[in-house]
């Protein structure tokens, strides 16, 4: 017996396109494999490595954990959509490349796309906000350390831009739940110690005795 | 790793969906999916349909009054987090959430779903025990509210039957005076606890919540216990397990630490919502 | 003048394929949906860790809408005879005398769960799962062996032929070692274990291949770190000619070492599905198949024996260690060797005997991973030094430096055999300069004033060092290929393959740099058989010191290939030439000269004498243009075209050395382990791109991190591997690394390579595990003066467990 299909329309960076897909067909194969959109890797289909990360509707999501059908009528931007439309990098691509936040490439376009909305919500985020933005996914190369880094260039890079050049962020468009800056400052100064406290803390200590990396 | 095949339903109307659902035992319920759609990749689940209930209307709000937050079933955990309304009224709600996961999956998790996924390790169900909150389900028979202390009955498993559909959720208000906090430690930023404590203090008395220590979330009364007993007093309460991550007897020492280190930290919190009433 | 690029931190050319999603890795090849589109294979695994196959039933398979094939190891003689044999054992060695390996699917026993039992090829990846799972296979359960006390102990047998689960034995000695021990003045035992990590590549495993009947020709792309070893392979076993073979490594996302191995079952079945089918066929592994079916390392137990006089001067070394190498010994023993012989790192034992043992269990095998085996020798070394100076009562930095290697010293012989049957010589180094570095960098000397301000405030913090060496660069060789083309840009292919480490980038550097051309002109293709068919692969950071001298070695030819034809056509002298941008000219002379300088283009068209004109350019080849007619237009000794193409094959490796150093705070009740400063000195010799291999250091020293403090591998004694997601492997994301590694570089050239270049790509991850195991047991005596760690990784978890343990029970 052939698997039931089901018509669905994606916007994929700005262009819309009819799929027939099974219900089963997650977003990562559609992206792929439906619409030879390869910038979108899989790296675990468990939802934890953040390599197949696009936004949906500005936000960034899983799209191993998202099924096609469940998403359709709605934007999906991908690493391809963060180049600008003359085929220059967009500034968290131009950050990466300059800061070499990238080594063989694979877990990068998850990156890319969760710090685009990153910076977007958050256009000046401190050294502690940069290293939080990308909490949410693994590289195995780099450390980290870099990415680090290309963050913090790529939100100079973004300001510098201006939104003049915000041609390119199809689909970026600010998110209406998350914008609120100063909610998630509550958060993180609430009495808790989360993790997040405790590397302000190794900050301190490392800052009042010379041991700062 | 890809999903057996199954049908696909995307009901326009909650009674669709509870019919749907009433019609066939081996369907199941999506809403944000991040618990479930990977114990689909891994063919852990094989559900016969999926009622997709992210085109039902209505259903994504976080409203909040006096009396507490009712966050409705589409609601993404990161909607509920941004809430500044939602966090005055219950702060504890915000806090665990921070908590849940990465920023990524919680842009699509829904705090209904973790709450119906019944995962003892997870954030979600104990701050609905410790709230004394309660979930509205829908179901055949038409709507009806469980209390937290009804739900969750053993691991993964919540007394909502098969045909009825979880709406919302209502997280009581923090009383006046009261004081939340919500500690954890995990192996990884963003992994599971290897334990949790959530705490609620309000006058003389103090309720703590843990998560990841019994097969079920679990509050216990610690009111009127001297602070330098309140881990042992916990851990009379609890069966602390081990896994790959922790033993048993660090889970206990675990609690022995977060224990007081979250009612105080409630005290606190009670302290500063106090002073900043008045001032 | 152009800028030397050597030592410059040039930008990646490849970064701008990979930023804009354009990387073309192996699952992006043949992504055209169609008619002929490509089929999707799935393997059926075995579930048991030990079992006897009684029966596989495919029956439910073969209505299966979508499914094109189902196989079992029955089906494999008739589809290629030499399919019926096992895989290759890669590196034979005369102590292996029990090697082992498996069937491309299990034939009639299972040795671990994750081996492949038959293989399903469908239109796409979800109906291939489908059927996997209407597979029937009756198995007969025998005990599972797993973890090196079981394979010792030997109750059962992971194979019926292999007494006592030993697959090999091997003694390296050096002086009375045992002697020498007795004889010490001092003596101390030390029992080690570290436990099995994995390479874990964020890509896994994958193989595409297009069988083409029109030109009787395969191509197959494979995610792999020896394109060449896969060629041999898939050409023996599927018995074509080397020549009916291309294979072409794509982008690959990441190796670590997994990907070395070769072939793996699906390189070849994959192949033989296309094959058989006539249509093209991709096998991308999935996560949980990455755990359970490619490779794992690092589990050993280690036992030190020591003797040392009042200054910590190591008289005798005794070591003997117990590999699990798991179920097959498809790489030999190189690992074990390679632990046996860099255990030494940068010291000087009066004498040496180290024995091991490598021994089958029922769990996924065992190649090397980043590092392979120095990691676990450096950890007995390290922590050996540690236990001399605690015993004597020195600072550990002091008894380092007593048994150092000094400058004059090199090269310096140690009377071994290493992993490439050679001499184990080390070819230059600079330990006590780089010890006295590493001490300023993290701050050795004030560490102590520190330690008590902390312990002041109840806190405990730690400070521990590792110190290495490793052999880099080993053989047998690699070569290159330069061409210039007619258009002035310049085409570089070397044969091993790249997974991330930026070839593309320095190598057009050396290329940029020797023949005087613009960097952008420069493109490198790594890993493609049909540019270079001679290659060995990428391992043992051996690229950049064999790779990296072959391609100047090419480039240096093609250099004199130009100079000698420009020569001609200036009439000028070679001596009196020089290539600046692509533009050869007579030193000296004004820039715009009549005659005085000509283009790397027009010295290409001049090289490649012509019968046929194609465009402006190629006219000034053709017979009645240029050419002394007196002469044949090609001469003897000469070859047309404009190219250099060389090999570089050394005597020995070359080898690198650093020393890490790290401070530690452990909660004392949480026994939370929090990592306050990194510290990494190293020296790779000639360095050509700094950012790339400070690059190379951060994720070393964060895939040492996951091994000192997060990874392991959890079986169980059933031989399940309980941890097979990244939910419960835990790879550190960026809140588990430090914010800031502070590195500090030391270049000792090697001698024995054009350039002084020495392999930089595992540097990070060897010491970690030492230097954590020093400065958590540092932070430990604050309040616990006998806690010893003797095992990695460590989890809080188990720090916690050891403070329960009175010390006479650990170890």
């Amino acid at each position: 017996m052939a698997e039931e299909l089901h018509q669905i329309r994606l916007t994929v960076n700005g262009t819309a396109h009819d799929l027939r897909v099974p219900a089963r067909r997650l977003l990562s194969d559609a992206l792929r494999h439906d619409l030879a959109l390869t910038g979108t890797h899989v790296g675990c289909e468990h939802g934890v490595c953040g390599a197949c990360t696009v936004l949906l509707d500005g936000e960034p999501v899983r799209a191993c954990l998202v099924f096609a059908v469940s998403v359709q009528g709605q934007e999906v931007t991908t690493v391809e959509g963060l180049t600008r439309p003359d085929g220059a990098l967009g500034p968290v691509q131009q950050a990466f490349a300059e800061c070499h936040g990238l080594q063989c490439g694979f877990c990068t376009p998850g990156f890319l796309t969760t710090i685009t909305a990153g910076i977007r919500d958050n256009p000046e985020p401190t050294h502690e906000e940069a290293r939080e933005m990308i909490a949410g996914n693994l590289c195995r190369c780099t450390g980290y350390q870099n990415i680090v880094k290309a963050v913090e260039r790529a939100a100079v890079l973004a300001r510098e831009g201006g939104p003049s050049e915000g041609g390119f962020e199809t689909g970026l468009r600010p998110s209406s739940t998350t914008g609120d800056a100063s909610v998630v400052e509550e958060v993180a100064q609430q009495p808790s110690r989360n993790h997040g406290d405790d590397v302000v803390d190794r900050e301190d200590d490392a800052a009042t005795t010379g041991l700062g990396a | 790793m890809k999903p057996a095949p199954f049908g696909y339903l995307r009901p326009g109307t909650l009674a669709e969906a509870v019919a749907a659902l009433a019609g066939d035992p081996g369907a199941k319920v999506l809403a944000g999916g991040q618990s479930l759609v990977p114990l689909l990749n891994m063919r852990l689940a094989a559900p016969t349909t999926l009622i997709d209930l992210n085109a039902l209307p209505g259903l994504d709000d976080v409203t909040v009054d006096e009396a507490g937050v009712r966050v409705g079933a589409l609601a993404r955990h990161a909607a509920v987090l941004a809430s500044v309304e939602a966090r005055r009224v219950q702060p504890l709600v915000a806090m665990a959430l921070s908590n849940v996961a990465h920023p990524t999956i919680r842009n699509r998790g829904t705090t209904v779903g973790s709450l119906v996924h019944a995962d003892a390790a997870a954030e979600m169900p104990v701050v609905l025990v410790l709230t004394g909150g309660s979930l509205e389900v829908e179901g055949p028979a038409g709507r009806r509210t469980v209390a937290a202390s009804e739900l969750f009955v053993g691991p993964l498993e919540t007394s909502l039957h098969h045909d009825e559909i979880a709406v919302s959720a209502h997280f009581p208000a923090l009383a006046p005076g009261a004081g939340a906090a919500f500690e954890e430690i995990a192996r990884r930023h963003g992994d599971y606890a290897l334990v949790g404590a959530g705490a609620i203090v309000d006058g003389d008395s103090v309720r703590v919540g843990f998560l990841s220590v019994s097969d079920l979330p679990t509050v216990v009364d610690l009111s009127g216990v001297a602070e330098a007993d309140l881990g042992e007093a916990a851990l009379a309460e609890l069966e602390p397990g081990d896994d790959i991550h922790a033993s048993a007897d660090y889970r206990a020492q675990l609690v022995r630490v977060l224990t007081p280190r979250v009612v105080a930290a409630a005290r606190e919190h009670a302290a500063h919502r106090l002073g900043r009433t008045r001032g | 003048m152009t800028t030397k690029l050597m030592g410059q931190p040039v930008q990646r050319v490849e970064d701008q394929r990979f930023l804009r999603g354009q990387g073309r890795y192996t699952d992006d090849v043949l992504t055209t949906p169609g008619d002929d589109a490509v089929l999707h294979a799935a393997v059926l695994r075995s579930p048991h860790a030990h079992a006897r196959i009684v029966d596989i039933d495919v029956s439910e398979v073969l209505d299966v809408e979508g499914v094109h094939a189902v196989w079992t190891y029955e089906d494999l003689e008739g589809l290629s005879p030499a399919m019926a044999a096992p895989l290759p054992l890669l590196i034979p060695h005369p102590a292996l005398s029990h090697g082992r390996t498996q069937y491309a699917l299990a034939k009639d026993e299972v040795n671990y769960v994750g081996e492949a039992v038959a293989l399903v090829v469908a239109d796409d990846r979800y109906v291939a799962e489908d059927a996997v799972g209407l597979i029937r296979v009756d198995y007969d359960i025998l005990p599972a062996v797993v973890g090196v006390e079981a394979a010792r102990e030997a109750r059962h047998l992971v194979h019926d032929d292999v007494p006592g689960n030993r697959g090999a034995r091997l003694v390296q000695e050096v002086g009375d070692a045992p002697a020498a021990v007795a004889a010490a003045p001092h003596r101390l035992e030390l029992d080690l274990t570290i436990e099995r990590s994995a390479c874990m590549p964020l890509e896994g495993r994958g193989t595409v291949a297009r069988w083409d009947p029109d030109t009787d020709r395969l191509q197959l792309w494979t995610s792999t770190q020896s394109s060449t070893g896969v060629r041999a392979a898939v050409a023996v076993k599927l018995g074509l000619a080397l020549g009916q073979v291309d294979v072409i490594t794509p982008d690959v996302g990441g190796g670590f070492g997994v990907k070395i191995v070769h072939p793996w079952p699906e390189e070849l079945l994959v192949p033989l599905a296309a094959r058989a089918l006539g249509r093209p066929v991709k096998f991308t592994e999935d996560r949980r198949e990455h755990f359970i079916s490619s490779a794992h390392e690092r589990g050993q137990v280690q036992h030190v024996e020591v003797g040392f006089d009042d200054e910590g001067r190591v008289l005798g070394l005794d070591v003997e260690f117990w590999h699990d190498h798991g179920a097959y010994t498809p790489y030999g023993l190189i690992v074990p060797i390679i632990t046996s012989t860099q255990l030494l790192g940068p010291y000087k034992p009066g004498a040496y005997r180290v024995a091991f043992e490598s021994l089958y269990t029922n769990t996924v095998i065992v190649t090397p991973y980043r590092g392979a085996g120095r990691p676990q020798g450096c950890f007995a070394m390290e922590r050996t030094m540690d236990a001399i100076a605690d015993y004597l009562g020195k600072d550990r930095t002091e008894v380092r430096a007593a048994n150092f290697i000094q400058p004059d010293e090199f090269p310096y012989d140690h009377q071994m055999v290493f992993q490439d049957g050679r001499p184990l010589v080390y070819d230059s180094g600079d330990y006590p300069a780089m010890l006295e570095k590493l001490k300023a960098l993290v701050g050795w000397d004030e560490f102590p004033a520190f330690q008590a301000e902390m312990a002041a405030e109840g806190r405990q913090v730690g400070i521990g060092l590792g110190c290495y060496v490793e052999g880099t660069g080993v053989g047998p060789y690699e070569g290159a290929h330069v061409h210039v083309e007619t258009s002035g840009k310049v085409k570089v292919a070397i044969g091993l393959t790249t997974q991330g480490q930026g070839h593309q980038t320095v190598f057009a550097q050396l290329v940029a740099d020797e023949l005087g051309v613009k960097f952008e002109d420069v493109e490198v293709v790594a890993g493609d058989t049909r540019r270079m068919p001679y290659a060995v692969g990428t391992f043992a950071s051996r690229a950049a010191v064999m790779s990296g001298s072959a391609v100047h070695l090419a480039a240096k030819r093609a250099k004199e290939k130009v100079l000698r034809i420009a020569a001609d056509a200036l009439e000028a002298d070679e001596a009196d030439l020089q290539i600046v941008d692509g533009v050869v000219s007579v030193k000296g002379a004004p820039p715009d000269a009549v005659g005085a300088s000509i283009d790397l283009g027009t010295v290409s068209v001049l090289s490649n004498p012509l019968r046929y004109a194609f465009d402006e350019a190629s006219k000034a080849a053709t017979q009645f243009s240029v050419g002394d007619p007196g002469k044949p237009p090609v001469a003897e000794d000469d070859e047309p075209g404009l190219e250099g193409k060389d090999f570089y094959s050394p005597d020995r490796a070359t080898f690198a050395s650093g020393m890490h150093a790290v401070i530690v705070e452990t909660d004392p009740q949480t026994a939370e382990i929090t990592i306050l400063k990194y510290a990494v000195v190293h020296d790779c010799g000639t360095v050509i791109n700094p950012m790339i291999v400070e690059g190379q250091i951060h994720g070393g020293v964060a895939q040492g991190i996951g091994g000192s403090l997060y990874e392991r591998m959890a079986y169980d004694s059933s031989g399940q591997l309980l941890n097979a997601s990244f939910m419960d492997f835990l790879m550190p994301y960026v809140t588990e690394v430090p914010d800031g590694i502070a590195i500090d570089h030391l270049e000792t050239p090697s001698p024995l390579n054009p350039l002084g270049i020495k392999g930089a790509g595992e540097a990070g991850v060897i010491p970690t595990a030492a230097a954590f195991a020093g400065a958590i047991e540092d932070a430990e005596r604050r309040t616990r003066t006998e806690a010893s760690i003797t095992a990695m990784p460590i989890s809080p978890s188990e720090l916690y467990a050891l403070r329960q343990t009175p010390r006479q029970e650990q170890s």
